[in-house]
């Protein structure tokens, strides 16, 4: 291993450097920008200003639909992973395929996809109005915001899942059985809470995206309903106040670190991890 | 072993320095320099590019911007340094105030005064008082496009943008200044104000208005207009040709209480490293064959009157809606530069429209 040690940090050394560059540099300058004000002088207006009504309606709204997204994606995702972690390989293989099939167009175009489908004279309606059935309308409404996240991120909640449950060793399942425990006696005693770091891991690959999306209530939205994300963004593209747009990402991110600190806590191996 | 992780080591940083050099380095670089073009997405024709790039054997290096608000700070940073840029009105005015802007010599760009009709030059005198920093590129209005078998009265007024029939039809713009522009010529106000009591009222027609509106969009107005997905939207009259071309339904008005008439012109950066070529870019741009070949691509009006000239259409060359009468309206305005102040003002009562 002692060998190893400087091969190790060498073979690492382009990593750091893209990480220094592309993460470290960028996030220093959020927080240069987001505790700084116009004449560069030290100020934490930029952060508290999330209590203002408008931010604070903006951040309440994001949590309140990242959170629905992120059950619906749960609830949807723990009985999927079940059943692939079940199947032999050859049949699994083939619905993880399709599964991530999707992930490998750009997330833009398969956003703007559903506002196709959605639309009041998209193809759903339209194949609606041929049966003459009512027509669906949830574009630029929450609904659609929430089920716009719940597509994109629905993947991210499946495979953690699915990877900490065939990890499960079997016997540990039929031991339960073995001294008489029922279905749902295993399942809730056993099998859930082996499966805990992976729900953790996707909660967290879902949560964190689904609250600082502004891309799909933009969408899919109608920019109608102001999440916190579109609120940073137009400070960057349109009021061009990156001080303020800076602080505020500062509090998303205060969100981001308690999300990833709960997941290290419960994920201590990385058993969850995605790949 | 050892050897074999050295290979990985050093191909690796070969790697990165090859990464970096496609970064960094500009080998080909046309004979007679180059030229650093910043401007707005969609907003020339790429053909023209190579013209260019043909006939003077400068190498054009060209980058897009979305909004003016994205343009400015990276322009007044100087962390890139561009030659040539087509900003708005307003937004040349600020530039002008934040001296990012270098004086033009137009001794170099003669096709600029030949081919630019009076009217643009005078009109843009509102931000640039004595002609001297910006060549007009492109203008037009901002107005009501509505579809003809969706709306039966005749529309002449922002106020139809509040009629409750049309409630989940409307389509407003998504940016501070075009939603406030509405909002405060509905209520006959300037659209340059920055009176608190009257962008007050602004904001309150707008946040009444926010239960009719469908979506807020900024060009997405283009496709949803032609898709018959909304009777009424807010655009710009370059696009307004274009959606016409594909959905005949479709009706472009300037509304009787005035509206925003812009212009988009070249200028020079302060900073420029390549000025001489940035005003040979400019003066192609001038060129009547050239403009036409760009108005026929974006289908925003040209002040090219030359080119006007040589448009074979005549239906085009006499529109309405590309050319207008300017003289018929009343209360046209340009934007221009408010100040700070205002802009934070403008900005904080349309973040209060949009969290409604």
């Amino acid at each position: 291993m002692k060998n190893n040690g400087l091969t190790g940090k060498l073979l690492s050394s382009p990593y750091i450097v893209w990480a220094v560059i592309f993460i470290i540099v960028p996030l220093g300058m959020v927080f240069y920008y987001g505790l700084t004000d116009k004449t560069g002088a030290f100020t934490i207006d930029n952060v508290t200003a999330i209590m203002s009504a408008e931010h604070a309606k903006a951040l309440w709204i994001s949590l309140g639909l990242s959170l629905i997204s992120t059950m619906i994606c749960f609830f949807l995702a723990y009985p999927l992973a079940a059943i692939l972690a079940n199947m032999n390989v050859s049949q699994h293989s083939f619905i993880v395929l399709i599964f991530i099939l999707p992930m490998w167009m750009n997330f833009l175009l398969r956003t703007l996809a559903w506002q196709a489908l959605l639309e009041k004279t998209g193809v759903i309606n339209n194949i609606l109005a041929f049966f003459h059935l009512p027509a669906l309308n949830i574009i630029n409404t929450p609904y659609a915001i929430i089920l716009g996240m719940v597509y994109n991120f629905l993947p991210f909640m499946v495979l953690p899942i699915y990877n900490s449950l065939v990890k499960i060793d079997p016997n540990v399942v039929n031991a339960a059985k073995d001294l008489g425990a029922n279905r749902i006696q295993t399942f809730f005693k056993i099998t859930l809470p082996l499966s805990i770091p992976g729900i953790i891991s996707g909660i967290t690959m879902v949560f964190i995206p689904a609250l600082t999306t502004f891309v799909i209530s933009k969408l899919l939205g109608g920019s109608k309903i102001l999440l916190i994300g579109n609120v940073i963004e137009e400070e960057f593209t349109q009021a061009g106040n990156w001080h303020l747009g800076s602080g505020l990402s500062i509090v998303l991110m205060i969100f981001i670190i308690v999300n990833m600190a709960a997941s290290a806590i419960f994920d201590k191996d990385g058993e969850g991890s995605l790949l | 072993m050892k050897s074999r992780m050295n290979k990985i080591f050093f191909l690796s940083i070969c790697m990165v320095l090859f990464l970096f050099s496609a970064g960094c380095g500009n080998s080909a670089e046309g004979k007679n320099g180059e030229v650093i073009v910043y401007n707005w997405g969609e907003y020339l024709d790429p053909e023209v590019i190579s013209l260019f790039e043909a006939e003077t054997g400068i190498q054009v290096i060209y980058d897009e911007f979305e909004t003016n608000e994205i343009m400015f700070p990276k322009v007044e940073a100087g962390a890139t340094q561009y030659d040539v840029i087509c900003p708005s009105d307003y937004m040349i005015q600020k530039m002008m105030e934040h001296g990012l802007l270098a004086e033009l010599n137009f001794d170099n760009i003669p096709n600029a005064k030949a081919n630019i009709g009076a009217q643009y030059w005078d009109r843009s005198k509102e931000f640039d008082p004595e002609n001297k920093y910006s060549v007009p590129y492109c203008w037009g209005t901002v107005g009501i496009l509505y579809n003809k078998t969706m709306v039966s009265e005749p529309i002449d007024s922002w106020s139809v943008l509040w009629d409750e029939q049309y409630q989940d039809n409307i389509l407003m713009q998504d940016s501070v200044r075009d939603a406030f522009m509405v909002g405060l010529k509905l209520n006959g106000y300037s659209m340059n104000s920055t009176d608190a009591g009257e962008l007050e009222k602004a904001k309150n027609s707008l946040i009444l208005q926010k239960p009719l509106v469908q979506a807020y969009v900024v060009d997405q107005v283009r496709d949803k207009m032609i898709g018959n997905e909304a009777a009424i939207g807010v655009i710009y009259s370059g696009e307004a040709i274009y959606t016409q071309r594909e959905n005949p339904d479709l009706e472009y008005v300037i509304p009787k209480e005035g509206t925003n008439v812009w212009i988009d012109s070249w200028v020079i950066a302060k900073n420029a490293p390549n000025k001489e070529n940035g005003e040979k870019f400019i003066d192609f741009m001038c060129r009547p064959d050239i403009a036409l070949m760009n108005f026929e691509y974006i289908t925003y009006s040209t002040p090219n009157d030359a080119a006007r000239e040589l448009i074979e259409d005549d239906d085009i060359r006499n529109s309405s809606i590309a050319f207008p009468d300017l003289n018929q309206y009343q209360n046209l305005e340009t934007y221009r530069y408010l100040g700070e102040e205002a802009d934070q003002m403008y900005n904080s009562l349309w973040k209060e429209v949009k969290s409604e």
